[in-house]
């Protein structure tokens, strides 16, 4: 057979070779046959112990997910459980049932259609896709009101690539990867529930292939790459030891990082980088240890105050904070004032809604007027840094006078708190952020008052910019690597080092891969970034030598053009850790994240 | 029978898609009062995730929310708030 190639979207990272096993959920056959007058009650009984059953039945898969893949995921069959339980879907089907007569399976299945028609009307793609969600547990209910028994994935007996026209989440969930070791789809979007769950559970995958279901026979050879969003069909020998040789490249690389995670982030000749993990609550602690993250470099606390009608207490910030300095001690922990405001909000704060909110009345200007709030954050604070390994930063700083009355603030917190007798450290590190371009501007007098500097690269790039990201029709504008950015951020860090201060960056350019040569060539001291990509920022860092960072850094400094710096960094990246570049290029991103 | 009216602003940027739909049934099937969702033509029952899915209300579109009953207050209060946090997302 001739090797043959589909390509689709790569929806799960990997790469695998396998027997094709070709998975169709049929539809139950259902016809409509009347019901006697005096059998109707029973009929809805009967509907309603399906729906029971199909209840729990997606309450064990939604439990074994959550033991194999973790909380995250299982919030996608909550829509699930949803539908089973919606009271005016199963209004409508016992009142079919009472006025037709007729089987439930029918009236059920006809009432699901109604939807479906009017879901597919719908303009919006993603509310599209949960139609998938829908026909899942539809099948579900018909398959337990037949009593049919249905294929299932849980109990395959050999190693195999699942080929399907379509997987519903909950057949993805039931998926094992010992024995799935891959699977394609003929439909299917890089953020349909399917996609994510494999992403998961990590079993490669590539879906959107349009018609490899009917190209394919259960027990045909194939290659699944969901890195690059291909299947081969009778892979020739030449394609075979490709995947061969790249299957030992990504488990060496995969290697690698392991062996990284309990080490410093270094550079090949030596040179040392604090690499600290961005957190928002204690529950992110694991994923910190796990990846191998030094301490935390920015601690988000605005989740205390989100989707809630009152407002945290001191002692409810105190534990949370205690806790994580608690856990990662000696390794420091940053924690940053409120940041609320912008897009973030509580509703017991009434914040008045505002044509222009990232430019408004949020972070510190908003803890400047409402000192209650600040001071018990502040107190909280103080009161967790007894082990000497916290740090307190204040976000949204833009000039001196400002920052003179947060570190007043801060100076009467503390002496109210001594003066109570309570224990604290009393030499603490005190920092801000740096994100709007006035404190770049002023950053010489602003770093004569505190003990460092850590850049907010999300809002300096917007403001220095003057781009909204969530705008879609202007998001391009939004690059790290404009030359305006990368000269501010050299300028924050060489005013820093003069002031003999260290400066960090917690925003998401910190794990940028083509930025991070650069940002390390610049000097910066510290790199915050998500738990989950310290791994990658590691392997990068100790794959560069410093001299090759400052020379890089020096180069773009005096570019134009942001192509001309990702052209440049792009080279430096493709000689010392060109597999990084390889997986940045095909990096899956998550919709609707940051 | 209480009666409470609102019209509420969607702001997360995916507007009410699956998880925010499922939050919002949670919240709702909470109170005993009535809720409906109106938006432009289309009216919904806020405790039926296939009517708020259905409703597909994007980011910056208004939603009405109608709240009947002896709780109608704290409902209203309450999906104000979950609302207005755009459902915990973004």
């Amino acid at each position: 057979m001739k090797e043959k190639v589909f390509s689709g979207i790569a929806a799960s990272p990997g790469i695998v070779v396998g027997q094709a096993y070709l998975f169709d959920v049929e539809e139950a056959a259902v016809s409509p046959h009347p019901i006697p007058e005096k059998s109707v009650g029973a009929e809805i009984a009967r509907f309603e112990d399906a729906l029971i059953a199909t209840r729990k039945e997606l309450i064990n898969i939604r439990q074994e997910l959550a033991d194999r893949a973790g909380r995250k995921v299982t919030d996608l069959f909550d829509a699930h459980l949803l539908v089973v339980e919606d009271r005016t879907l199963i209004a409508e089907v016992v009142k079919g049932i009472e006025e037709k007569r007729l089987n439930a399976e029918y009236v059920f299945q006809s009432v699901i259609k109604e939807y479906t028609k009017a879901f597919l009307q719908v303009e919006d793609g993603y509310i599209k896709e949960r139609l998938s969600d829908i026909r899942d547990v539809a099948r579900r209910v018909l398959h337990n009101l037949t009593g049919s028994k249905r294929a299932d994935l849980a109990s395959l007996e050999e190693e195999v690539v699942v080929i399907a026209p379509d997987l519903s989440p909950s057949d993805t969930a039931l998926m094992h990867r010992e024995k799935v070791v891959g699977f394609a789809t003929d439909a299917g979007g890089k953020t349909s529930h399917t996609a994510i769950m494999a992403r998961s559970l990590e079993i490669p995958a590539v879906v959107a292939l349009g018609n490899i279901s009917a190209a394919v026979s259960t027990g045909d050879p194939l290659v699944v790459d969901g890195t690059s969003g291909q299947v081969i069909l009778f892979p020739s020998r030449a394609t075979l030891a490709r995947v061969k040789r790249e299957q030992t490249e990504l488990l060496r690389f995969e290697t690698q990082l392991e062996e990284l995670k309990d080490r410093p982030a270094e550079t090949r000749d030596g040179f040392r980088v604090t690499l600290a993990a961005n957190i928002e609550m204690p529950e992110d602690l694991p994923s910190v240890v796990s990846h191998g993250g030094e301490g935390v470099g920015l601690y988000r606390t605005e989740y205390f105050y989100l989707n809630r009608v009152d407002l945290p207490d001191e002692e409810e910030q105190y534990q949370a904070y205690r806790k994580v300095a608690k856990t990662l001690h000696p390794a420091s922990v940053i924690i940053r004032t409120l940041d609320l405001g912008g897009d973030k909000f509580n509703s017991a704060l009434e914040i008045p809604p505002e044509f222009n909110p990232f430019m408004g009345w949020r972070a510190i200007r908003f803890c400047l007027e409402r000192q209650d709030i600040f001071k018990t954050q502040l107190r909280a604070i103080l009161r967790a840094s007894r082990e000497k390994n916290v740090k307190v930063m204040f976000p949204m700083i833009s000039g001196y006078g400002e920052l003179k009355r947060v570190l007043r603030i801060w100076e009467e917190t503390k002496n109210e708190i001594r003066r109570q007798g309570v224990p604290f450290h009393q030499d603490m590190e005190v920092g801000i952020m740096i994100e709007i371009p006035s404190a770049v501007v002023m950053a010489d007098e602003l770093a004569r008052e505190v003990d460092f500097f850590s850049i907010g690269t999300n809002d300096l790039i917007q403001y220095t910019l003057a781009v909204d990201r969530v705008n879609e029709k202007i998001a391009y504008l939004y690059d790290p690597l404009n030359p305006a950015v990368i000269r501010l951020i050299d300028q924050v860090i060489t005013t820093g080092h003069r002031h003999n201060i260290w400066v960090g960056m917690c925003g998401e350019m910190a794990g940028d891969i083509l930025s991070i040569p650069i940002l390390l060539g610049l000097g910066l001291d510290e790199f915050s970034v998500s738990p989950v990509i310290i791994p990658e920022v590691k392997k990068l860092i100790s794959s560069l030598r410093l001299p090759e960072a400052r020379e890089l850094a020096q180069e773009v400094l005096s570019y134009r053009s942001a192509d001309d710096i990702r052209a440049a960094a792009k080279k430096v990246i493709s000689r010392t850790a060109p597999r990084l570049l390889k997986a940045e290029q095909s990096r899956v991103r998550p919709a609707g994240s940051g | 029978m209480p009666e409470i009216v609102k019209d509420i602003k969607i702001e997360n940027k995916l507007g009410i898609h699956a998880r925010p739909a499922a939050r919002f049934v949670q919240l709702s099937s909470r109170f005993s009062s009535d809720i409906i969702l109106k938006r432009g033509e289309e009216e919904v029952n806020g405790k039926s995730i296939m009517g708020v899915l259905m409703l597909a209300a994007p980011q910056g579109s208004t939603v009405k929310v109608i709240a009947r009953g002896v709780d109608a207050e704290t409902a209203m209060e309450e999906i104000e708030a979950l609302i207005k946090s755009k459902f915990g997302e973004d």
